[in-house]
Protein backbone atom coordinates (compact mmCIF):
# COMPACT_ATOMS: atom_id res chain seq x y z
CA UNK A 1 0.00 0.00 0.00
CA UNK A 2 1.29 3.62 -0.93
CA UNK A 3 2.05 6.01 1.89
CA UNK A 4 0.80 9.23 1.54
CA UNK A 5 3.83 11.23 2.32
CA UNK A 6 3.86 14.61 4.33
CA UNK A 7 4.86 16.94 1.86
CA UNK A 8 7.34 19.58 3.45
CA UNK A 9 7.50 20.74 6.96
CA UNK A 10 4.59 20.21 9.08
CA UNK A 11 4.18 23.65 10.83
CA UNK A 12 3.28 24.68 14.19
CA UNK A 13 0.22 26.82 13.57
CA UNK A 14 -2.48 28.14 15.91
CA UNK A 15 -5.75 27.03 16.89
CA UNK A 16 -8.55 28.38 18.86
CA UNK A 17 -10.43 26.83 21.16
CA UNK A 18 -14.04 26.71 20.11
CA UNK A 19 -15.81 24.90 22.60
CA UNK A 20 -15.02 22.14 25.40
CA UNK A 21 -17.82 19.34 26.00
CA UNK A 22 -17.57 17.03 28.61
CA UNK A 23 -17.87 13.25 27.26
CA UNK A 24 -17.51 11.36 30.61
CA UNK A 25 -15.97 12.58 34.04
CA UNK A 26 -12.40 11.94 32.50
CA UNK A 27 -12.94 12.61 28.78
CA UNK A 28 -13.66 15.81 27.11
CA UNK A 29 -14.01 16.81 23.38
CA UNK A 30 -12.22 20.16 22.76
CA UNK A 31 -13.21 21.65 18.91
CA UNK A 32 -10.58 23.70 17.70
CA UNK A 33 -10.67 26.63 14.84
CA UNK A 34 -7.65 26.44 12.96
CA UNK A 35 -7.78 28.63 9.67
CA UNK A 36 -4.99 27.00 8.32
CA UNK A 37 -5.70 23.33 9.32
CA UNK A 38 -5.36 21.00 5.72
CA UNK A 39 -7.98 18.24 5.45
CA UNK A 40 -7.21 15.23 7.42
CA UNK A 41 -8.32 11.52 6.79
CA UNK A 42 -10.21 9.42 9.33
CA UNK A 43 -8.05 8.21 11.77
CA UNK A 44 -5.21 10.66 11.59
CA UNK A 45 -4.04 12.25 14.93
CA UNK A 46 -2.20 16.34 15.52
CA UNK A 47 0.44 17.44 17.71
CA UNK A 48 -0.53 19.23 21.02
CA UNK A 49 2.18 22.01 22.15
CA UNK A 50 1.33 23.92 25.59
CA UNK A 51 4.00 26.24 26.68
CA UNK A 52 4.59 27.53 30.34
CA UNK A 53 5.62 31.39 31.22
CA UNK A 54 8.83 30.55 31.96
CA UNK A 55 9.20 28.79 27.89
CA UNK A 56 8.78 25.37 29.20
CA UNK A 57 7.26 23.29 26.71
CA UNK A 58 4.93 19.89 26.53
CA UNK A 59 3.79 18.13 23.51
CA UNK A 60 1.85 15.17 22.91
CA UNK A 61 -0.23 13.30 19.97
CA UNK A 62 -4.02 13.13 20.09
CA UNK A 63 -6.22 11.07 17.96
CA UNK A 64 -8.59 13.38 15.60
CA UNK A 65 -12.25 12.69 16.85
CA UNK A 66 -13.72 14.40 14.10
CA UNK A 67 -13.84 13.73 10.35
CA UNK A 68 -12.83 15.20 7.53
CA UNK A 69 -14.62 18.20 6.10
CA UNK A 70 -15.87 18.80 9.87
CA UNK A 71 -15.16 20.91 13.13
CA UNK A 72 -10.81 19.72 14.09
CA UNK A 73 -11.81 18.21 16.99
CA UNK A 74 -9.61 15.78 19.88
CA UNK A 75 -11.23 13.61 22.34
CA UNK A 76 -8.97 13.77 25.77
CA UNK A 77 -8.64 11.29 28.54
CA UNK A 78 -7.40 12.86 31.63
CA UNK A 79 -4.16 10.72 33.18
CA UNK A 80 -3.89 11.51 36.46
CA UNK A 81 -0.25 11.22 36.45
CA UNK A 82 -0.29 13.15 32.81
CA UNK A 83 1.11 16.14 32.03
CA UNK A 84 -0.26 17.63 29.11
CA UNK A 85 -4.08 15.69 29.09
CA UNK A 86 -5.10 16.79 32.76
CA UNK A 87 -4.37 20.92 31.50
CA UNK A 88 -6.52 19.79 28.20
CA UNK A 89 -9.15 18.03 30.03
CA UNK A 90 -9.11 20.68 33.33
CA UNK A 91 -7.96 23.66 32.41
CA UNK A 92 -8.33 24.45 28.80
CA UNK A 93 -11.48 27.09 27.48
CA UNK A 94 -13.23 28.05 25.14
CA UNK A 95 -11.52 30.98 24.00
CA UNK A 96 -7.80 29.73 24.64
CA UNK A 97 -5.19 29.86 22.18
CA UNK A 98 -3.40 26.38 21.48
CA UNK A 99 -0.80 25.04 19.41
CA UNK A 100 -0.97 22.40 16.92
CA UNK A 101 0.80 20.69 13.85
CA UNK A 102 -0.58 17.48 11.52
CA UNK A 103 -2.10 15.68 10.51
CA UNK A 104 0.18 12.67 11.57
CA UNK A 105 -0.02 9.03 10.64
CA UNK A 106 -1.23 7.37 7.35
CA UNK A 107 -1.81 3.67 8.04
CA UNK A 108 -4.41 3.50 10.64
CA UNK A 109 -7.30 5.39 8.41
CA UNK A 110 -11.00 4.99 7.03
CA UNK A 111 -12.08 6.39 4.34
CA UNK A 112 -14.81 4.94 1.86
CA UNK A 113 -13.03 4.28 -1.10
CA UNK A 114 -11.19 1.72 1.46
CA UNK A 115 -14.13 -0.40 1.53
CA UNK A 116 -15.44 -2.65 4.20
CA UNK A 117 -17.23 -4.68 5.71
CA UNK A 118 -16.02 -2.49 8.78
CA UNK A 119 -14.68 -4.16 12.08
CA UNK A 120 -13.97 -1.81 14.74
CA UNK A 121 -12.68 -2.63 17.84
CA UNK A 122 -12.27 -0.18 20.83
CA UNK A 123 -10.82 -0.05 24.02
CA UNK A 124 -11.68 3.01 26.33
CA UNK A 125 -10.36 6.04 24.84
CA UNK A 126 -9.44 4.13 22.18
CA UNK A 127 -12.83 4.88 20.15
CA UNK A 128 -11.71 8.59 19.20
CA UNK A 129 -10.01 7.38 16.11
CA UNK A 130 -12.74 4.58 15.23
CA UNK A 131 -15.65 7.75 15.82
CA UNK A 132 -13.91 9.72 13.12
CA UNK A 133 -14.10 6.71 10.55
CA UNK A 134 -18.02 6.05 11.90
CA UNK A 135 -18.55 10.07 11.21
CA UNK A 136 -16.83 9.82 8.10
CA UNK A 137 -18.87 6.74 7.05
CA UNK A 138 -21.95 8.70 7.74
CA UNK A 139 -20.52 11.79 5.86
CA UNK A 140 -19.67 9.92 3.01
CA UNK A 141 -23.38 8.22 2.16
CA UNK A 142 -20.73 5.20 2.54
CA UNK A 143 -22.96 1.93 2.78
CA UNK A 144 -20.46 0.02 4.11
CA UNK A 145 -21.49 -2.24 6.82
CA UNK A 146 -20.20 -1.82 10.23
CA UNK A 147 -19.87 -3.42 13.34
CA UNK A 148 -17.91 -1.97 16.11
CA UNK A 149 -17.42 -3.74 19.63
CA UNK A 150 -16.31 -1.31 22.70
CA UNK A 151 -14.45 -2.24 25.77
CA UNK A 152 -15.16 0.28 28.53
CA UNK A 153 -14.92 -0.17 32.64
CA UNK A 154 -18.79 0.96 33.15
CA UNK A 155 -21.44 2.33 31.62
CA UNK A 156 -20.20 5.81 32.97
CA UNK A 157 -16.76 5.54 31.11
CA UNK A 158 -18.40 4.78 27.60
CA UNK A 159 -17.57 7.58 25.48
CA UNK A 160 -20.22 9.51 22.98
CA UNK A 161 -22.47 6.65 24.12
CA UNK A 162 -25.35 9.07 22.70
CA UNK A 163 -23.76 9.23 19.45
CA UNK A 164 -23.13 5.89 19.45
CA UNK A 165 -26.35 4.58 19.13
CA UNK A 166 -27.14 6.59 16.67
CA UNK A 167 -25.10 5.24 13.86
CA UNK A 168 -26.36 2.49 11.00
CA UNK A 169 -24.13 0.42 12.95
CA UNK A 170 -24.20 -2.55 15.16
CA UNK A 171 -22.90 -2.01 18.26
CA UNK A 172 -22.10 -3.84 21.01
CA UNK A 173 -20.39 -2.84 24.56
CA UNK A 174 -18.91 -4.73 27.08
CA UNK A 175 -18.34 -3.40 30.41
CA UNK A 176 -15.11 -4.58 32.48
CA UNK A 177 -15.55 -3.45 35.83
CA UNK A 178 -19.05 -2.57 36.54
CA UNK A 179 -22.32 -2.76 35.00
CA UNK A 180 -25.71 -0.80 35.47
CA UNK A 181 -28.65 -2.87 37.11
CA UNK A 182 -30.48 -5.02 34.92
CA UNK A 183 -27.66 -5.05 32.36
CA UNK A 184 -27.60 -8.00 29.88
CA UNK A 185 -24.56 -7.32 27.63
CA UNK A 186 -21.47 -8.65 27.43
CA UNK A 187 -19.20 -7.88 31.51
CA UNK A 188 -15.75 -9.22 30.58
CA UNK A 189 -12.38 -7.96 28.68
CA UNK A 190 -12.63 -9.23 25.27
CA UNK A 191 -12.17 -12.55 24.49
CA UNK A 192 -11.30 -15.13 21.21
CA UNK A 193 -15.12 -16.71 22.34
CA UNK A 194 -16.61 -12.80 22.40
CA UNK A 195 -14.70 -11.78 19.20
CA UNK A 196 -16.36 -15.07 17.20
CA UNK A 197 -19.23 -13.82 18.06
CA UNK A 198 -19.06 -10.44 17.62
CA UNK A 199 -16.76 -10.37 14.54
CA UNK A 200 -17.03 -10.15 11.21
CA UNK A 201 -16.32 -14.57 9.70
CA UNK A 202 -13.15 -14.13 8.47
CA UNK A 203 -14.74 -15.40 5.43
CA UNK A 204 -16.08 -11.74 5.01
CA UNK A 205 -12.79 -10.34 4.30
CA UNK A 206 -13.39 -7.80 6.52
CA UNK A 207 -11.31 -4.81 7.57
CA UNK A 208 -10.13 -4.62 10.85
CA UNK A 209 -9.44 -1.60 12.96
CA UNK A 210 -8.25 -2.20 16.42
CA UNK A 211 -7.63 1.07 19.53
CA UNK A 212 -7.11 0.59 22.71
CA UNK A 213 -4.21 -0.14 25.70
CA UNK A 214 -2.02 -2.63 24.70
CA UNK A 215 -3.05 -5.55 26.58
CA UNK A 216 -6.52 -4.95 24.41
CA UNK A 217 -4.82 -4.56 21.09
CA UNK A 218 -2.94 -7.52 21.91
CA UNK A 219 -5.93 -9.56 22.49
CA UNK A 220 -8.05 -8.79 20.05
CA UNK A 221 -5.22 -8.75 17.45
CA UNK A 222 -4.03 -11.92 18.10
CA UNK A 223 -7.58 -13.63 18.40
CA UNK A 224 -8.58 -12.33 15.01
CA UNK A 225 -5.84 -13.68 13.31
CA UNK A 226 -6.93 -17.34 14.70
CA UNK A 227 -10.32 -16.21 13.72
CA UNK A 228 -8.45 -16.31 10.17
CA UNK A 229 -8.12 -12.35 9.50
CA UNK A 230 -5.39 -11.89 7.60
CA UNK A 231 -2.71 -10.03 9.77
CA UNK A 232 -2.65 -7.12 6.52
CA UNK A 233 -6.87 -6.20 7.12
CA UNK A 234 -5.95 -5.94 10.65
CA UNK A 235 -4.70 -2.22 11.83
CA UNK A 236 -3.73 -1.38 15.02
CA UNK A 237 -3.00 1.68 17.22
CA UNK A 238 -1.66 1.09 21.03
CA UNK A 239 -1.88 3.79 23.46
CA UNK A 240 0.93 3.41 26.37
CA UNK A 241 0.46 2.95 30.15
CA UNK A 242 2.51 6.19 29.87
CA UNK A 243 1.93 9.37 28.75
CA UNK A 244 -0.54 11.90 28.32
CA UNK B 1 10.33 13.04 -1.16
CA UNK B 2 12.75 15.85 -0.03
CA UNK B 3 15.91 14.91 -0.98
CA UNK B 4 16.85 17.97 -3.10
CA UNK B 5 20.65 18.83 -3.54
CA UNK B 6 23.30 21.55 -3.56
CA UNK B 7 21.26 24.74 -2.87
CA UNK B 8 17.97 24.02 -2.66
CA UNK B 9 18.66 22.02 0.84
CA UNK B 10 20.77 25.28 2.08
CA UNK B 11 17.41 27.03 1.38
CA UNK B 12 15.19 24.77 2.71
CA UNK B 13 17.59 24.36 5.80
CA UNK B 14 17.67 28.24 6.42
CA UNK B 15 14.04 28.70 5.80
CA UNK B 16 13.03 26.12 8.71
CA UNK B 17 15.92 27.44 11.10
CA UNK B 18 13.62 30.59 10.26
CA UNK B 19 10.37 28.76 11.01
CA UNK B 20 11.82 27.68 14.64
CA UNK B 21 12.91 30.70 15.34
CA UNK B 22 9.47 32.47 14.40
CA UNK B 23 7.39 29.73 16.07
CA UNK B 24 9.71 29.80 19.59
CA UNK B 25 8.87 33.79 19.07
CA UNK B 26 5.35 33.24 18.12
CA UNK B 27 4.45 30.45 20.82
CA UNK B 28 1.68 31.95 22.58
CA UNK B 29 1.62 31.36 26.63
CA UNK B 30 -0.80 28.39 27.58
CA UNK B 31 -2.75 29.93 30.55
CA UNK B 32 -2.16 28.36 33.75
CA UNK B 33 0.67 25.60 32.65
CA UNK B 34 3.37 24.43 34.63
CA UNK B 35 4.25 21.03 33.33
CA UNK B 36 5.51 18.15 35.30
CA UNK B 37 9.00 18.35 34.04
CA UNK B 38 10.20 15.02 34.12
CA UNK B 39 13.32 15.76 31.58
CA UNK B 40 15.51 13.24 33.45
CA UNK B 41 19.00 13.34 34.47
CA UNK B 42 20.68 16.04 31.92
CA UNK B 43 22.00 15.51 28.75
CA UNK B 44 20.11 12.12 28.69
CA UNK B 45 17.10 13.08 27.60
CA UNK B 46 16.64 14.90 23.86
CA UNK B 47 14.33 17.72 23.95
CA UNK B 48 10.35 16.94 24.00
CA UNK B 49 11.01 13.77 25.66
CA UNK B 50 10.08 12.61 28.88
CA UNK B 51 11.22 9.74 31.04
CA UNK B 52 9.52 6.51 31.69
CA UNK B 53 9.89 3.21 33.70
CA UNK B 54 7.28 1.61 31.84
CA UNK B 55 8.05 -0.12 28.18
CA UNK B 56 4.95 1.03 25.95
CA UNK B 57 4.30 -1.15 22.58
CA UNK B 58 3.72 0.77 19.37
CA UNK B 59 2.98 -0.89 16.16
CA UNK B 60 0.60 -1.09 13.27
CA UNK B 61 -0.34 -4.88 13.00
CA UNK B 62 -0.86 -8.05 14.84
CA UNK B 63 1.97 -9.04 16.83
CA UNK B 64 3.49 -11.52 14.26
CA UNK B 65 4.79 -15.56 15.87
CA UNK B 66 7.79 -17.03 13.44
CA UNK B 67 8.99 -20.07 14.96
CA UNK B 68 12.62 -19.93 15.77
CA UNK B 69 12.99 -23.44 12.91
CA UNK B 70 11.27 -21.35 10.36
CA UNK B 71 13.35 -17.97 11.44
CA UNK B 72 16.13 -16.69 9.31
CA UNK B 73 18.22 -13.50 9.34
CA UNK B 74 19.52 -12.19 5.92
CA UNK B 75 21.53 -9.10 4.33
CA UNK B 76 20.66 -8.98 0.49
CA UNK B 77 23.25 -7.24 -1.88
CA UNK B 78 22.91 -6.50 -5.12
CA UNK B 79 25.03 -9.24 -6.06
CA UNK B 80 23.43 -11.58 -4.06
CA UNK B 81 22.62 -12.83 -0.56
CA UNK B 82 23.87 -14.18 2.98
CA UNK B 83 21.36 -16.39 5.33
CA UNK B 84 21.47 -17.38 8.89
CA UNK B 85 19.15 -19.56 10.87
CA UNK B 86 18.54 -18.91 14.25
CA UNK B 87 20.81 -21.51 15.72
CA UNK B 88 23.76 -20.14 13.33
CA UNK B 89 22.65 -16.14 14.26
CA UNK B 90 22.87 -17.37 17.89
CA UNK B 91 26.43 -18.71 17.51
CA UNK B 92 27.62 -15.61 16.71
CA UNK B 93 29.44 -13.35 19.03
CA UNK B 94 27.16 -10.99 21.37
CA UNK B 95 27.24 -8.24 23.05
CA UNK B 96 25.77 -6.72 26.11
CA UNK B 97 24.41 -3.09 25.21
CA UNK B 98 23.70 -1.15 27.94
CA UNK B 99 21.29 1.80 26.27
CA UNK B 100 19.07 5.34 26.34
CA UNK B 101 15.76 4.44 23.88
CA UNK B 102 13.86 7.23 22.61
CA UNK B 103 10.07 7.41 21.35
CA UNK B 104 9.20 9.71 18.59
CA UNK B 105 5.68 9.52 20.51
CA UNK B 106 7.84 11.09 23.29
CA UNK B 107 8.87 8.81 26.44
CA UNK B 108 12.06 8.09 26.69
CA UNK B 109 13.59 5.02 28.74
CA UNK B 110 16.67 4.81 30.23
CA UNK B 111 19.66 2.46 31.06
CA UNK B 112 17.82 -0.33 28.97
CA UNK B 113 19.65 -3.89 29.09
CA UNK B 114 20.05 -5.59 26.16
CA UNK B 115 21.95 -8.40 23.98
CA UNK B 116 22.49 -8.55 20.30
CA UNK B 117 24.69 -9.40 18.17
CA UNK B 118 26.78 -5.76 16.13
CA UNK B 119 25.47 -5.23 12.73
CA UNK B 120 29.29 -5.13 12.27
CA UNK B 121 29.49 -8.77 12.65
CA UNK B 122 26.79 -9.69 10.41
CA UNK B 123 27.94 -6.84 7.74
CA UNK B 124 31.66 -8.40 7.70
CA UNK B 125 30.57 -11.84 6.25
CA UNK B 126 29.13 -9.87 2.52
CA UNK B 127 30.69 -7.85 0.61
CA UNK B 128 29.60 -4.40 -0.22
CA UNK B 129 29.39 -0.62 -1.05
CA UNK B 130 25.72 0.11 -0.36
CA UNK B 131 25.12 3.68 1.28
CA UNK B 132 21.59 2.43 3.17
CA UNK B 133 19.77 0.01 4.14
CA UNK B 134 16.42 -1.40 4.15
CA UNK B 135 15.49 -3.34 7.28
CA UNK B 136 12.87 -5.86 6.92
CA UNK B 137 10.45 -7.63 8.78
CA UNK B 138 7.88 -10.34 9.55
CA UNK B 139 4.38 -8.68 8.97
CA UNK B 140 5.84 -6.20 6.48
CA UNK B 141 7.46 -3.47 8.12
CA UNK B 142 10.09 -1.55 7.03
CA UNK B 143 12.16 0.92 7.70
CA UNK B 144 15.89 2.75 6.02
CA UNK B 145 18.65 3.47 7.56
CA UNK B 146 22.07 4.76 6.50
CA UNK B 147 24.84 2.29 6.52
CA UNK B 148 27.14 4.34 8.38
CA UNK B 149 24.22 4.26 11.42
CA UNK B 150 24.54 0.91 11.68
CA UNK B 151 28.27 0.25 11.55
CA UNK B 152 31.12 1.27 14.28
CA UNK B 153 29.38 -0.24 17.14
CA UNK B 154 26.45 1.52 17.19
CA UNK B 155 23.39 -0.86 16.39
CA UNK B 156 22.38 -4.69 16.63
CA UNK B 157 20.15 -7.45 16.44
CA UNK B 158 18.98 -8.06 19.55
CA UNK B 159 17.80 -11.09 20.94
CA UNK B 160 17.58 -10.47 24.70
CA UNK B 161 15.63 -7.54 26.78
CA UNK B 162 16.70 -7.28 30.14
CA UNK B 163 18.22 -10.73 30.91
CA UNK B 164 15.42 -12.56 28.95
CA UNK B 165 14.57 -13.35 26.19
CA UNK B 166 12.53 -11.03 24.14
CA UNK B 167 8.93 -11.27 24.11
CA UNK B 168 6.89 -10.92 21.06
CA UNK B 169 5.08 -7.85 21.57
CA UNK B 170 8.60 -5.99 21.64
CA UNK B 171 9.93 -7.20 18.43
CA UNK B 172 11.17 -11.15 19.48
CA UNK B 173 12.78 -13.38 18.73
CA UNK B 174 15.30 -10.81 17.33
CA UNK B 175 14.87 -6.82 16.74
CA UNK B 176 17.08 -4.05 15.53
CA UNK B 177 18.44 -1.99 18.29
CA UNK B 178 20.02 1.31 16.95
CA UNK B 179 19.59 3.16 20.02
CA UNK B 180 20.67 6.54 18.90
CA UNK B 181 18.05 7.21 16.35
CA UNK B 182 14.32 7.55 17.29
CA UNK B 183 13.00 3.65 18.03
CA UNK B 184 10.76 3.02 15.32
CA UNK B 185 13.97 2.92 13.57
CA UNK B 186 14.84 -0.39 15.64
CA UNK B 187 12.90 -2.48 13.38
CA UNK B 188 10.66 -5.14 15.29
CA UNK B 189 10.75 -9.09 14.17
CA UNK B 190 13.82 -8.23 11.56
CA UNK B 191 14.26 -10.73 9.37
CA UNK B 192 16.98 -8.79 6.97
CA UNK B 193 18.34 -6.07 5.46
CA UNK B 194 18.41 -4.64 2.09
CA UNK B 195 21.49 -2.90 0.97
CA UNK B 196 21.12 0.00 -1.14
CA UNK B 197 23.05 2.42 -3.51
CA UNK B 198 19.85 5.58 -2.59
CA UNK B 199 18.05 5.84 0.33
CA UNK B 200 14.22 4.87 -0.05
CA UNK B 201 11.74 5.76 2.71
CA UNK B 202 10.55 2.45 5.06
CA UNK B 203 7.00 1.99 6.18
CA UNK B 204 6.90 5.15 8.52
CA UNK B 205 8.74 7.39 6.27
CA UNK B 206 6.07 6.78 3.58
CA UNK B 207 3.88 7.98 6.09
CA UNK B 208 5.42 11.10 6.18
CA UNK B 209 7.92 10.40 9.30
CA UNK B 210 11.33 11.81 9.25
CA UNK B 211 13.99 9.79 6.82
CA UNK B 212 16.33 9.70 9.62
CA UNK B 213 15.31 10.23 12.79
CA UNK B 214 17.78 11.75 15.03
CA UNK B 215 16.15 12.40 18.55
CA UNK B 216 18.72 15.14 19.64
CA UNK B 217 17.31 17.34 16.18
CA UNK B 218 13.61 16.20 16.95
CA UNK B 219 13.29 15.11 13.53
CA UNK B 220 10.41 13.65 14.22
CA UNK B 221 8.35 13.85 11.00
CA UNK B 222 9.73 14.59 6.94
CA UNK B 223 11.51 18.78 6.97
CA UNK B 224 11.93 18.71 10.75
Amino acid sequence: MAGTAVRGRLNWQLANVGSVTDETARVRTITLDAPDWPEHRAGQHLDVRLTADDGYRAERSYSIASAPGEPLAITVERLDDGEVSPYLADELMAGDELELRGPIGGYFVWSAADGGPLLLMAGGSGIVPLRAMLRERQRSGSTVPARLLYSSRSWDDVIYRAELSGYDATVVHTLTRAQPAGWTGYARRVDERMLAEVAWPASEAALAYVCGPTSFVEAVATGLVRLGYPPERVKTERFGATGG
Amino acid sequence: MLRTAGLVTAVVVGLNVYLARYSVRMSPISRGFRGRRREGPAGRVPPGQYVTTDFPVLSAGPTPRTPLDKWTFSIATGGGSKSWTWAEFRALPAETVTADIHCVTRWSKLDTRWQGVSVDVLLDQVEHTAAYVLAFSDGGYTTNLPVADLTGGRAWVAFDFDGKPLAPEHGGPARLLVPHLYFWKSAKWVRGLRLRDTDEPGFWENYGYHMYGDPWREQRYAGD
